[in-house]
């Protein structure tokens, strides 16, 4: 059925669109003009900045986070030192190597536990935060709330959707864990409306990026440093871009594309603590370790050049059409179902072929598709879209950050940390598993056990879902025996569970 | 969608409780053979990332090993030194477990073991090591499902569901037949009313979360009776890439497995083995996962107890690594590598390979080891061997179109 002017179509504008109805009034605001409402919101200029002014670039942050690893390590030679002065017993051999291990697994940084310390509170006495925990707490802080603000949310969705698209992990190293929040920031908010190739030049050349897939460490074998030293080149990076980033795998490309495109992208680096070639902390083109001579790739020759060699080969990747069937399908499978209907995929693709690439028009052809206000919804929240949908619809808003990393942790869906370059799974088999289901009912049991608002859990379904609400999930709701149950079964209901 | 809600059992919440029969929804596999009285148990551990299986089990007795992989190669001496297999190959040193269980005869490995899959995406390699087809394609299910789905179903056997460990079921192991679902848990629980009112809710608007739900309601219940709910099971440890984690995930697993009314078949996959950069060798990153992976086959040998004699482990990843090592001290994605076979179960004490050598030529495109066993055959003769599938159904339906790879004989000791 299609549907335009009722609280169907409202409902489908708040959901599939957006993180559901705040409360009284929503529904009714978005039935009255259900794609207005969301053309609305994307037209604010400015909409998907967070520049508040707390917060710092990644340069800064880099050089924040260099001085504090300097720190540590000198904090760490001193206790050494001191140890040994007091000619202690020879320190255990076998808890030096573990110790050794531990570093290892960071890239040679400390260990860090991001989500150690956002745990439930614990007896013990705790060190307060680093510097890298701070920022991350006050990074999740402004985005949560920013979703929790927003009108529908559209804005935001389409923010997540392209951080999972070029996703990073905060368990990488340190580097990409003081970085998730500004990378974010810097190389996917500017950008969703507009051209998909700024926005993936401005990932791949973002500090968070190199250092999460390697690249900042590959070296062209044939370039100044590669003659010199050991070490060479690291395909890390270029092949999940042709994979993951753009064309994506089985488009046709071969492992001597791979391999070229690694070539062209050496030297796109990170400057480090020295500022040798730059300002520490920021992005550089090291030609010291670009490896010269054209490159071929997909049949295209790439003369030797510096940076525009590797800018060329990323606008040419950007154009392919097999990115613009990727990437619309991706979108329809986000936003639409799981298998999204053909047509509308062809659509999308069409339109990002059309406009090269401008993601404003590929959003809009999405709003006005017929198939954008079918019902039912089909997809299942993930538990970040989850938690963020509970909230607005009043469940209690924890004073602190911790309890959201605690409970996305729980779903198997932390903050910045998805489990490798491919991003979270965005289908229904991935969250609908047994484990999920009976996670997000424990969570949502929690929540609703210290809702303190007097409101009336039938009321609140009213007014998040109209006349879009289930004869039986209104009863379910009326009937149950106490308020937390109420608001448990609300939060755990399919017009909540859905989008 | 499965109609599993049609005609929902009213009595449920007794089940939920606890005590008795868990799981009265499910019509029962029969592989418990009455007739000799073996009980066998399948687990599948994947390695996601691609695990170098030049570090974790080296062939020494290869005039090129050394020098190929460089700084993380294995070698026989010096303070690292690799544990010595069978005079040729080298054990990873952060493997001692495994190297006990070899030499007593219930551990074994196949060494440049491949799936059909000739790219280098983890992504589609992980698809095709898990769903069992030869290539990347449209994936519905996975083999070690359809290989539950296939047993014979038996009258009064007791129910056994297969396992899926971690908050998402590891593909290998989702597919038309009911899986449980557990991970280390860490929330108070929602009590048995709101469960009911819930599962109740669902049966009658959304079959799917219906069934969902109710399957992690079930195991929840058993890890219950466990003792998984309590004490230091109770919290996760570590995520799937730390080895702690690995271990509790194992030693979880096990406890449910060694209940009589327990899965008899489990998956669950271990995180991080992308070793691109300083992949370090007897030491480093790579020995720290392997360290963990060593632990989780001690935990099942631990909690299994008595059906530790019935049980076949299998750790497979999608891909190797490089041959030779790049240019930061790691390895790129690479095409042969390492499966690793333990359990009582388990024909032991042997590297079963076809070596093909470490020369320029020898190489997989000049670049990585070369595949000489389909590993689709060491799945094959374990899914043969442990629970009598028949050689056409393992060609027809758990690997479709692997007629031409037979399962490999002799894995299992009678």
């Amino acid at each position: 059925m299609s549907l335009t002017k009722n609280s169907k179509a409202g409902f489908i504008a708040l959901n599939r669109f957006g993180y559901g109805a705040h409360g009284d009034g929503d529904l009714a605001a978005a039935a009255s003009d259900p794609r207005g409402i969301l053309k609305s919101e994307i037209s604010q200029p400015g909409i998907a900045l967070l520049d508040d002014p707390q917060f710092s670039s990644t340069t800064v942050l880099l050089q924040k986070l260099y001085a504090f690893q300097k720190a540590t390590q000198m904090a760490r030679k001193a206790k050494v030192a001191a140890a040994s002065a007091s000619a202690a017993p020879a320190p255990d051999a076998a808890k030096v190597t573990a110790a050794k291990v531990a570093a290892a697994t960071n890239n040679g940084a400390p260990q860090m536990q991001p989500d150690a310390m956002m745990d439930k509170p614990k007896m013990a006495v705790r060190q307060p935060p680093n510097i890298v925990q701070q920022t991350i707490q006050a990074e999740a802080q402004a985005k949560i709330q920013r979703a929790l603000g927003a009108r529908v949310g559209l804005a935001e969705r389409l923010v997540a959707f392209w951080s999972n698209h070029f996703c990073i992990s905060l368990r990488k190293s340190q580097l990409v864990a003081i970085a998730a929040g500004s990378f974010e920031r810097e190389a996917i908010r500017p950008h969703i409306f507009g051209h998909f190739a700024d926005m993936l030049l401005a990932v791949e050349q973002h500090p968070a990026m190199l250092n999460f897939l390697d690249n900042a460490q590959s070296i062209g074998p044939n370039s100044p440093t590669g003659l010199r030293a050991k070490r060479g080149l690291n395909e890390n990076l270029a092949r999940e871009i042709m994979e993951l980033h753009t064309m994506g795998a089985g488009s046709g490309y071969t492992q001597a594309d791979v391999t070229s495109f690694a070539k062209v992208i050496t030297g796109w680096s990170i400057v480090g603590p020295p500022g040798k070639l730059g300002t520490p902390g920021s992005f550089v083109f090291n030609r010291f370790i670009h490896e010269p001579g054209p490159q071929t790739i997909l049949g295209k020759s790439y003369p030797q050049g510096d940076i525009t060699q590797g800018e060329a080969a990323l606008r040419d990747f950007s154009r392919r059409p097999a990115t613009a069937h990727f990437i619309a399908t991706k979108l329809a499978q986000h936003f639409i179902a799981d298998a999204p209907p053909p047509a509308l995929v062809a659509r999308l693709a069409d339109t990002f072929t059309k406009t090269d690439g401008d993601l404003r028009a590929v959003t809009l052809a999405l709003i006005d598709a017929d198939e954008s206000w079918q019902l039912p919804l089909t997809k299942l929240r993930s538990p970040y879209d989850f938690l963020i949908a509970a909230t607005r619809a009043g469940a209690p808003l924890p004073m602190q950050i911790g309890p959201y990393f605690y409970a996305l942790r729980l779903m198997g869906m932390g903050l910045w940390a998805p489990p490798g370059p491919n991003g979270w799974p965005d289908t229904n088999a991935a969250w609908a598993s047994p484990e999920g289901m009976k996670q997000r009912l424990d969570i949502a049991a929690r929540w609703a056990s210290v809702w303190q608002s007097g409101a009336n859990p039938s009321q609140v379904l009213e007014a998040l879902a109209g006349d879009y609400a289930s004869r039986e999930t209104q009863q379910a709701v009326a009937r149950a025996p106490s308020r937390p149950e109420g608001f448990a079964l609300l939060l755990m209901s399919p017009e909540l569970q859905r989008s | 969608m499965v109609g599993l809600c049609e005609g929902f059992n009213p009595s449920r919440r007794a089940l939920m409780v606890g005590g008795g029969a868990l799981f009265s929804w499910a019509y029962m596999p029969k592989f418990a053979n009455a007739a000799d009285g073996r009980d066998p148990r399948l687990i599948v551990l994947i390695l996601r990332g691609a695990l170098d299986g030049l570090s974790a089990v080296g062939p020494a007795g290869d005039p090129q090993y050394a020098a190929l992989h460089g700084q993380i190669a294995l070698t026989k001496d010096g303070p690292h030194a690799g544990l010595p297999l069978d005079g040729f190959f080298l054990l990873n040193p952060a493997m001692q477990n495994f190297a006990r269980l070899y030499h007593q005869g219930e551990a074994a490995i196949v060494h440049a073991t491949a799936t059909g899959y000739r790219e280098r995406s983890h992504f589609d390699g992980q698809d095709v090591l898990q769903s069992g087809l030869p290539g990347v394609g449209s994936i519905k299910s996975g083999w070690l499902n359809r290989a539950f789905a296939a047993l014979p179903k038996g009258d009064k056997v007791q129910p056994m569901h297969a396992l899926g460990v971690g908050v998402q079921t590891p593909l290998v192991l989702r597919g038309p037949a009911d899986v449980l679902g557990w991970a280390p848990q860490g929330m108070p629980e929602a009590g048995n009313d709101l469960a009911s009112r819930l599962l109740d809710l669902y049966t009658h608007t959304d079959p799917m979360l219906a069934k969902a739900l109710e399957e992690g309601l079930n195991i929840n219940t058993l890890a219950k009776n466990q003792g998984l709910m309590s004490g230091p099971n109770a919290k996760p440890q570590g995520g799937s890439d730390n080895p702690a984690g690995m271990r509790q995930s194992a030693r979880g697993a096990a406890k449910l497995m060694a209940a009589d009314d327990g899965p008899r078949i489990a998956a669950m996959a271990f995180d991080g083995w992308d070793t691109h950069v300083n992949e370090g060798g007897a030491t480093g990153r790579l020995a720290f996962l392997l360290g963990g992976l060593d632990g989780a086959f001690a935990e099942f040998e631990q909690g299994l107890g008595a059906h530790w004699k019935n049980t076949a482990i299998v750790a497979v990843t999608e891909f190797g690594r490089t041959a030779r090592i790049n240019g930061t001290t790691g390895t790129d994605h690479g095409t042969a590598t390492v499966a690793f076979l333990a359990g009582g179960a388990v024909k032991g004490g042997r590297v079963i390979a076809d070596w093909p050598g470490l020369a320029d030529s020898q190489l997989y495109q000049n670049r990585d080891l070369k595949p000489t066993t389909d590993v689709r055959s060491v799945l094959k003769g374990l899914l043969a061997d442990q629970f009598g599938l028949s050689a056409k159904v393992l060609a027809d339906q758990i690997f479709p179109g692997s007629g031409t790879i037979a399962p490999m004989k002799g894995l299992i000791s009678a």
